[in-house]
């Protein structure tokens, strides 16, 4: 993505907004002007800040078990074919359950800290990884796999130091998507029960008609997913780089 | 002692593959003897379809698509198993593998400890080596090629099964790796799948021609492989197998 066309988007989508907000005089706790919003994100940057911090450290610490839970997942369904009889009905019953009803659930086990919404961000990012990895794992260049078996290879070998490598860019495209799914997993949690994170302070100007203030926290949120997409893309690239 | 005779070098593996091949049914080759005889080189040539492949998967112990029935057997009555070799059209390199690592994937895939020098030893008399520490992505199809024929000795295995490993390259690029594989595998008993009648000629000790109603074999040049390529006689062995390749009556 081009910076310069983003610049244009986000001016583009401000000039709308403000056009809208003048040509139907619409009041300010039912749509901001966007300067107001401005405003709000500068004069209460240190509340936005202290919740940001922590929905971004449920996003992160969820990114990295639910990827580790599901490169795991992946490498036992790839070598064992009892693995993928009792696994994967379940893999796919876990994916037809919407998150977001078992977020309460969550929250009546683990309480109010961030344990419930670090487990709503593994969950809904489970899945993703687990299945791309999978696919990749699954794919390997058959020319790759004569190779190694008229070389006499052992099977964990051939399993490291060739599927592993060869899954690495399925891997990226599985972080890509977890990385657009994993804020969601997390806002939610906070919407259903806490007392901290950018998807409780949305709810708590909401709940107090103080519009710029949930519009700002959307907007850092926004900017936060972004942020990580970015980030996770760079790696990803990484492990693209060598096929 | 079996039934080959080793020319040059004794001791030599050599493999008898006899048998049929179908598919669901439907036969994929009918009922064929295959001779390839210790530290030679013999070409199976046989246009695209007729199942040569699915002959050195056999031999190689690789997954074919076919029902085989028949069997294959060696001079020494030893499995070949852990003997064999194999180089296929792709050069089937790890991308994400340094050249030098690309020649010792065995040893790793094995758990065992590579013997870089002799690598090294392999990637010079392949003429690569200041190319040791690339990816495979920084060189060309000949120099990829290389890297194979590199690894392939690099296994150090008495059988080679090449699988048209030169069929990808350029005329000029393809005889000089025909050459330079010649020269490295002489003492190898090696079998090489082609299309190609005349790198046939210019490197089968004996070449058999395979089709659909059996195989064929000729009666090769005195001249021993590897042959000039304007030389009369490949000329004239290369015409021959062309011609049965046609279905003309010779």
């Amino acid at each position: 993505m081009n910076w310069k066309h983003g610049l244009l988007s986000t001016v583009f989508l401000i000039g709308v907004w403000q056009l809208v907000i003048i040509m139907t005089g619409i009041q300010r706790f039912i749509l901001p002007p966007p300067w107001t919003v401005l405003e709000t994100l500068w004069t209460s940057r240190a509340l936005i800040a202290e919740h940001t911090l922590v929905t971004l450290t449920e996003i992160i610490i969820g990114m990295i078990i639910g990827t580790i839970l599901g490169v795991a997942t992946a490498l036992n369904l790839a070598v064992s074919t009892t693995a993928r009889a009792i696994l994967r009905p379940i893999l796919v019953f876990l994916q037809a359950m919407p998150v977001f009803a078992l977020a309460p659930i969550l929250v009546l086990w683990f309480g109010f800290g961030i344990a419930p919404k670090i487990i709503m961000a593994v969950m809904i990012i489970y899945f993703p990884i687990t299945s791309a990895f999978f696919d990749g794992l699954m794919k390997t260049p058959t020319g790759y796999m004569d190779l190694a078996k008229t070389m006499g290879a052992k099977s964990i070998n051939t399993l490291w130091h060739i599927r592993f490598k060869a899954a690495l860019p399925s891997l990226g495209s599985g972080l890509r998507l977890a990385a657009v799914y994993a804020p969601i997993g997390a806002v939610i949690g906070e919407w259903v029960g806490g007392s901290k994170g950018l998807g409780y302070l949305m709810l708590l100007a909401n709940g107090r008609v103080k519009t710029d203030l949930l519009f700002a926290s959307l907007f850092v949120l926004a900017f936060v997913t972004v942020c990580l997409h970015l980030a996770v893309d760079i790696l990803a690239r990484r492990l693209e780089k060598d096929h | 002692m079996g039934y080959g005779i080793a020319r040059r070098v004794t001791g030599g593996v050599g493999i008898k593959f006899s048998g049929s091949a179908t598919i669901d049914g439907a036969p994929l080759f009918m009922p064929i003897t295959l001779n390839i005889t210790p530290n030679e080189w013999t070409c199976l040539l046989g246009p695209s379809g007729v199942g040569k492949t699915t002959v050195l998967r056999e031999i190689a112990a690789l997954e074919t698509a076919v029902d085989f029935d028949g069997s294959i057997t060696t001079s020494d009555n030893k499995p070949l198993n852990d003997r064999v070799a194999y180089m296929a059209q792709s050069d089937l390199l790890f991308p994400w593998l340094s050249v030098l690592d690309n020649i010792c994937i065995g040893a790793k895939l094995r758990g065992q400890s590579a013997d870089f020098e002799r690598a090294t030893k392999l990637l010079d008399r392949v003429g690569l080596s200041d190319h040791k520490s690339k990816k495979p992505k920084a060189l060309s199809g000949g120099q990829r090629q290389r890297v194979a024929l590199a690894r392939t000795l690099m296994e150090d295995r008495p059988v080679i099964l090449l699988d048209e490993p030169f069929s990808a390259l350029d005329a000029k690029t393809r005889a000089e790796m025909q050459e330079l594989s010649a020269e490295l595998l002489k003492s190898k008993t090696v079998l090489l799948v082609t299309h190609d009648p005349a790198e046939a000629a210019r490197l089968g000790h004996s070449v058999y021609v395979m089709q659909q109603d059996g195989l064929q074999t000729i009666k090769m040049p005195s001249t021993s492989p590897i042959r000039a390529t304007d030389d009369a006689d490949t000329l004239t062995t290369q015409g021959v197998l062309f011609r049965i390749l046609r279905g003309q009556v010779i």
